[in-house]
């Protein structure tokens, strides 16, 4: 893992060469670093993942070993990607992440770049219901291909069935009751 | 028979192409026809996901052209358990359970996932003994989980009686299980901090017992299948992939090493205790079918070797943290200490609390790298647990390794490919 | 080519044979009875009373077609290969040789389920799963029984959430076998129980060996579970039907 100056260094690097392609609009691409236990994270723009992930495997993070999404509710932006980089050759790993609201939830899909991202995408749409756009087949991969509702957001009820006790069993056995 | 492949003398120009096939010696006609484009149509196959060779529900929709596979289209979803889900929803300690039973041949990797993702968000630190017993008990889920795959996998290529002998060794590690924590599978013998349980007496010497004839019976299975000719012609060669393109599919594990690339976690980062024990990683050059067969049988031999050494160099101490917030006071405490008996019970009803933060834990699985994603927001519940399951990435790699190859092959690369449907769907 | 019949025909006797040695035993009832022996004098014809009944008694069995029929189905269970998760591995445990069901005659798992005629259900079965499985219940041919293996297909388990369904809720299951997962030996006490059902004897004994009798519960048979019936209701489950791919 890059120790904290290392994560600063990177953080540095991203937001002076993205900004500058982009122009003065754009901004930088990192909105935040943090660095915890020991690893270190990079908060980015969403419409930015694309340029960031290419800049960090320049710089040697050339595998992806994970790919989730993450519910914040309450927190606006709710819905978090994130992505787990690894650089084999200096076992150094590295973790972006990005924050979507959910009135609007997309971002660009990385699968082209990162094949390894295709079913871990379809995973994040099924169960978040972030869209990636560019994504070569975004179908819902866990859930049935109609299920309604995106399950594990933090307001999807966890469901299952009710544990029948002598208190309510006569409820629950039976429709006419 | 006529150059052109026309009837054979004895057929008239008028009669239908079929007559005419039927009469003819040579099979002339029948192979101009496979010429034609109408031996190009695709065929598409749904295979599973009630399947007898398919390692759990998959689905596989495979476009055939003939016997060749063209396409595969993997779908998964069939055991879909909502583990992480149910996992936000239980105390800390509660979830280990639930974790345990997503890649249900390697459960006790799945729990170390899980509590070293938690014992790195509390800081605590875990004894040295306790390290040693994980790994020894990693490590014979290691051996365990190859067991299966090669009994499993020997059945699917004819090889019938493996199934019997690897599971007669399966029965004595699943002693060994039993001995220490009571249960045969899904032990929840890790807990946050530690392990549940010393080992009992009488366990050391059984497990010497059960080294000492290990590794001659992973030789007897490899001297029933390693120059076997019904095996080396359903493996060697098949369906190779190399070591770039399993990178860019975020493949590890035995796939990756058959392929050529050495990479495993034990040695690259070490987690647990590993940088204490001397062990090769059995890495392949081809990395087609065969490679990833003999890379895993040498992963049996250099697991023996480290459970021999964690066992021999065992050291003492407590088996569990000595953080009574984190852990639960050994049960004689309970009765004469105050402080003992609130621990206990804000521990076993609310369970401890967590500092809120986020940490993605990566180890060395018998199928590649199992990492364990937990997000805490400092309540005694998690809100977020995702495992990185290496089979649900390795099964993008299925497809690309099949294309081209006949349906015997595909069998035999899935079996290969080691998938295990729990983990697929979590 | 004239052959020498050598013993009575249709027997194919091949050797040199004396045919007086070797006889088919086209005994009259009387001897069937009585015991009777192709050499010389036999004693057992004299039988008489008590004796002649205890002999009868030792070599002739009267049952009910029903009966043989049952014992015959129940010693022959055809268990279709169903393994869902981790269930299954203990399943493939009990084929194994430390707890082997071959010793019962069960061993022959048919992967096809028109062969097959005993279902165990081993593992969670999730929304998506469970059409199917209703499916391959539907494809057995009758008579079939379904074994449900483990906690989670028996009640949801330790999982209770939105993705798996307790098997009862679209299949009539005939043993639940508890556990997580059952131990070899557990499923094959089930096992075991099934086929003590199958031959009309359910041992439900345990009601005798702890005295329990009184606490029986009446499940109602109006509007409810109970019954037949129970599977005719819309199930949580949506079958779908024929020819649909669902899930592609």
């Amino acid at each position: 893992m890059p120790d904290a100056t290392g994560l600063e260094l990177i953080a540095q690097e991203l937001r002076r060469a993205e900004g500058a392609e982009e122009g003065a609009s754009a901004g930088s691409p990192v909105i935040e670093t943090l660095f915890f236990r020991g690893r270190g994270t990079l908060l980015v723009e969403p419409g930015r993942i694309r340029a960031v992930l290419a800049h960090l495997r320049s710089r040697g993070y050339a595998f992806m070993s994970s790919l989730h999404g993450v519910d914040h509710h309450p927190h606006e932006p709710r819905l978090g990607v994130v992505y787990e980089l690894l650089d084999m050759q200096r076992v150094d790993r590295i973790t972006v992440k990005l924050a979507l609201a959910s009135d609007a939830p997309e971002v660009d899909s990385v699968t082209d770049e990162w094949p390894t991202a295709d079913h871990q995408e379809r995973e994040v749409y099924d169960m978040f219901g972030v869209v990636f756009r560019g994504h070569p087949d975004l179908r819902r991969i866990l859930m049935p291909e109609d299920y309604e509702g995106h399950p594990q957001r933090r307001d999807f009820p966890i469901g299952g069935e009710p544990v029948i006790f002598t208190y309510n069993e006569r409820q629950s056995l039976g429709s006419a009751e | 028979m006529s150059p052109t492949g026309q009837a054979t003398p004895g057929t008239s120009p008028s009669m239908s192409d079929y007559r005419r096939r039927e009469q003819s010696i040579t099979l002339s006609s029948v192979e101009e026809q496979l010429d034609q484009a109408s031996t190009e149509e695709l065929l598409t196959l749904n295979f599973g996901p009630h399947h007898p060779a398919t390692h759990g529900v998959l689905r596989l929709l495979v476009t055939l052209q003939g016997e060749i596979v063209r396409e595969i289209k993997p779908i998964i979803g069939y055991v879909h358990t909502g583990i992480e889900k149910t996992a936000e929803d239980k105390a800390y300690w509660k979830v280990i359970p639930v974790i345990e039973r997503m890649d249900y041949l390697s459960y006790y990797f799945n729990a170390y996932a899980y509590c070293g993702a938690v014992e790195t968000l509390l800081e605590v630190e875990v004894p040295k003994r306790a390290q040693y017993l994980r790994v020894i008990h990693m490590e014979l889920n290691r051996i365990m989980s190859h067991l299966v795959w090669l009994g499993t996998s020997a059945l699917d290529l004819g090889a019938i009686s493996m199934f019997w002998y690897c599971f007669r060794e399966r029965e004595k590690i699943l002693d060994l299980f039993e001995m220490s924590s009571g249960q045969r599978m899904h032990t929840r013998y890790f807990q946050v901090g530690g392990v549940i349980e010393d080992i009992p007496s009488g366990f050391a010497h059984k497990l010497n017992g059960l080294l000492e004839e290990m590794p001659s019976r992973i030789d007897q299975y490899g001297a029933l299948l390693n120059s076997n000719e019904i095996v080396l012609q359903r493996l060697r060669g098949i369906c190779p992939l190399d070591a770039q393109t399993l990178l860019s599919l975020g493949v590890t594990g035995p796939l990756l090493r058959a392929a050529g690339n050495p990479w495993d976690l034990r040695k690259a980062d070490p987690y647990c205790s590993y940088e204490d024990f001397d062990f090769k990683i059995p890495v392949g050059t081809v990395g087609d079918n065969y490679d990833r067969y003999a890379c895993r049988l040498a992963e049996m031999y250099e697991s023996v070797k480290i459970v021999q050494q964690a066992l021999d160099g065992l050291p003492e101490g407590p088996h569990i943290t000595e953080d009574r917030k984190v852990a639960l006071p050994p049960r004689h405490e309970l009765a004469t200490s105050m402080e003992a008996l609130i621990h206990h019970f804000k521990l076993v009803t609310e369970g401890f609390r967590v500092p809120p933060g986020e940490v993605y834990f990566p180890i060395e699985s018998p199928r590649g790298e199992l990492g364990c994603f937990v997000r805490s927001d400092g309540s005694s519940k998690p809100a977020r647990v995702h495992m990185r399951d290496p089979s649900f990435v390795n099964l993008q790699s299925f497809s690309h390794m099949a294309k081209g190859a006949y349906i015997a092959d595909l069998i035999a690369t899935l079996a290969m490919l080691d998938p295990i449907l729990g983990g697929i769907d979590r | 080519m004239k052959r020498e019949l050598l013993g009575p025909p249709g027997t194919g006797l091949g050797g040199r044979v004396d045919p007086d040695v070797l006889r088919v035993r086209n005994l009259n009832a009387r001897q069937l009875l009585r015991g009777g022996d192709l050499e010389g004098p036999n004693p057992s014809a004299h039988l008489e009373g008590a004796d002649f009944e205890r002999h009868v008694e030792e070599s002739v069995m009267t049952t009910t077609l029903e009966k043989a029929v049952a014992w015959a189905r129940s010693n022959s269970f055809f268990p279709a290969t169903f393994g869902l998760a981790c269930c299954a591995i203990e399943m493939m445990s009990i084929v194994a040789a430390r707890v082997d069901v071959a010793r019962f005659g069960f061993e022959a798992f048919r992967a096809s389920p028109r062969q097959a005629d005993l279902l165990i259900l081993s593992g969670r079965v999730s929304i998506k799963m469970a059409p199917i499985v209703r499916r391959i219940y539907d494809q057995m041919l009758e008579p079939k029984w379904a074994i449900s293996m483990g906690a989670c297909c028996s009640s949801t388990g330790v999982f209770n959430n939105y993705a798996l369904v307790p098997a009862d809720k679209f299949m009539p299951i005939d043993v639940h076998v508890p556990g997580c997962p059952p131990r070899p030996e557990a499923l094959m006490h089930g096992v075991l129980k099934l086929r003590k059902m199958v031959q009309d004897d359910p041992d439900m004994g345990w009601r005798e060996r702890y005295d329990a009798r009184g606490t029986e519960e009446v499940i109602p048979t109006v509007g409810g579970l109970g019954g037949v019936d129970a599977f005719q209701e819309p199930a949580a489950v949506s079958v779908p039907p024929e020819g649909d791919t669902a899930g592609a």
